[in-house]
């Protein structure tokens, strides 16, 4: 009989407990943030995959399409194209294409490249329907940026 | 509407009664659905519908188009009649009871002397149709829907009763105008305390709702006793649910919570439903703060808790209110 009447009370308790800390929740604000119409900012830590810095003083990247990271690249996703051109101490990069497909983002490329001319992106909108979405010109990103 | 029963012929007045009746019980269904989804999202620290309108405020008509595009599947083996029957049956009864609430001094359908009885019966036509959909649809999971609901809504109509009849024992009187008439000075809520509380839980588990939506139960059942609905027979059940809910909770309100009684506005016997309202909906907005806190009970919890507390303690709170009256 006396447990009959605990369980009650204590039971009654932990209901009206529960209450209060649904209440409390209901108005806590709310941190939700509405994906394609608002953004986070990302964090410079983020690894997406690899591009090209763009150099402040030059106005364009750094490599010296030595082909490093091309041949350190474990996955085979990089390819280096230069060419030796008149007038130009060293060779011009003409092509550097990179296959995210395959790229494991273990960063050896960006470690190895001696101008520290690799970066990680803070890229993370990457989503498509077809291989090819994901095979990236690296050298005209770097362009294109501003 | 007693003065417009003299300027209106009764077929008018019937008109306008089924009107009003179908305005609330569609108004309450989008109301209550976007609130109840808003109101469970930001209990879960989420923003709930937000795409459609304003802060998702046009999201249930957008559900009502897609519900009634879609396509109205009837099993194989389901007993076509009795399918096609069951979402009627929940949906059609819940018009009538609407007719008697006292919404106001005059907003009110008819006022009969056994009004109460009336809204008990035909709240009970809800089980039926649960029952009847979740034996026709020929799938293990209605039926156990069904036969859950059945055993809950025969337990947990008892303590209903006999919680209202302290109140009618107090007034004398089963009609509900009479009965909210009856607490101007004293809400009963304040002199039936118990009475209340019983009222409460009992209607969470008449209406089928969170912690007590057995017949549901959706990670046992699948949806229970309207797992093979889909469509506008689906949402026939929804409707009934919703305009039960508001049902129930009108009934609280006409018994405990003084009916359209308040701070007096002007043209009074036609505004208190203001307060009426507000009163329905502050019970409603209770029954969605438990629904989103509660987990779902255990079904011999949910038997246990109906027949060794609720109905013990609403007989206990019967003998002294019957006590009480007779030695006043
Ligand atoms: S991160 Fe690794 S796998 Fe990806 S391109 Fe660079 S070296 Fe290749
Ligand atoms: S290692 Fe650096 S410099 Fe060499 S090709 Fe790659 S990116 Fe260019």
């Amino acid at each position: 009989m006396k447990s009959y009447f605990s369980e009650l009370f204590t039971g009654a308790w932990s209901l009206i407990l529960g209450l209060k800390v649904t209440i409390k929740t209901m108005f806590t604000p709310i941190v939700t943030v509405q994906y394609p119409r608002e953004k986070l900012e990302i964090t410079p830590n983020y690894r997406g995959h690899i591009d090209l810095i763009k150099d402040a003083e030059t106005g364009t990247h750094k490599c010296i399409s030595c082909g490093s990271c091309q041949r350190e690249c474990p996955s085979d996703c990089i390819v280096v194209v230069g060419e030796k051109r008149e007038g130009v101490k060293g060779k011009v990069l003409t092509k550097f294409t990179l296959d995210f497909t395959k790229c494991s983002l273990c960063g050896a490329c960006v470690e190895v490249c001696p101008t520290k001319a690799l970066d990680y992106s803070n890229e993370y909108e990457l989503a498509g329907d077809a291989r090819s979405d994901f095979y990236f010109d690296i050298l005209k990103r770097v362009e294109e940026r501003k | 509407m007693e003065t417009l029963h003299s300027i209106l012929p009764e077929l008018i007045r019937i008109v306008i009664c089924a009107i009003g009746g179908a305005v609330i019980v569609f108004g309450n269904a989008l109301v209550m659905g976007y609130a109840e989804r808003k109101l469970a999202g930001h209990i879960m620290l989420r923003p709930g519908p937000m795409e459609v309108g304003w802060h998702g405020i046009l999201q249930l008509v957008v559900d009502g188009i897609k519900l009634m595009g879609k396509q109205l599947v009837v099993p194989k083996q389901a007993d076509k009649p009795l399918y096609m029957l069951a979402p009627i049956l929940a949906f059609a009864p819940v018009f009538a009871p609407l007719l008697l609430i006292p919404f106001s001094d005059k907003l009110q359908g008819f006022d009969i002397d056994v009004g109460m009885l009336v809204i008990l019966a035909f709240a009970s036509i809800n089980v039926l149709a649960i029952l009847i959909g979740g034996w026709s649809s020929n799938n293990k999971y209605s039926l156990f829907g069904a036969f859950r609901s059945v055993a809950q809504n025969v337990a947990y109509e008892i303590p209903m009763l006999i919680s209202l009849l302290a109140v009618v024992f107090m007034t004398n009187t089963f009609s509900l105008r009479e009965i909210a008439a009856a607490q101007s000075p004293v809400w009963f809520v304040l002199l039936q305390p118990l009475a209340f509380l019983i009222y409460i839980v009992a209607m969470v588990a008449e209406t089928n709702r969170a912690p007590f939506d057995l017949p549901e139960a959706e990670s046992e059942l699948t949806a229970g006793f309207h797992t093979e609905y889909s469509g506008m027979s689906f949402s026939l059940f929804v409707l009934g649910e919703y305009a039960n809910m508001f049902i129930v909770c009108s009934v609280a309100t006409v018994f405990f919570l003084g009916g359209s009684s308040g701070i007096p506005l002007p043209y009074f016997e036609y505004t208190g439903a203001l307060w009426f309202l507000l009163k329905v909906y502050a019970l409603m907005f209770f029954l969605v703060w438990i629904r989103w806190t509660y987990p779902r009970t255990r079904f011999d919890q949910l038997m246990n808790f109906c027949w060794k507390y609720l109905i013990p303690f609403s007989l206990v709170n019967l003998l002294i209110t019957v006590v009480v009256v007779k030695l006043i």
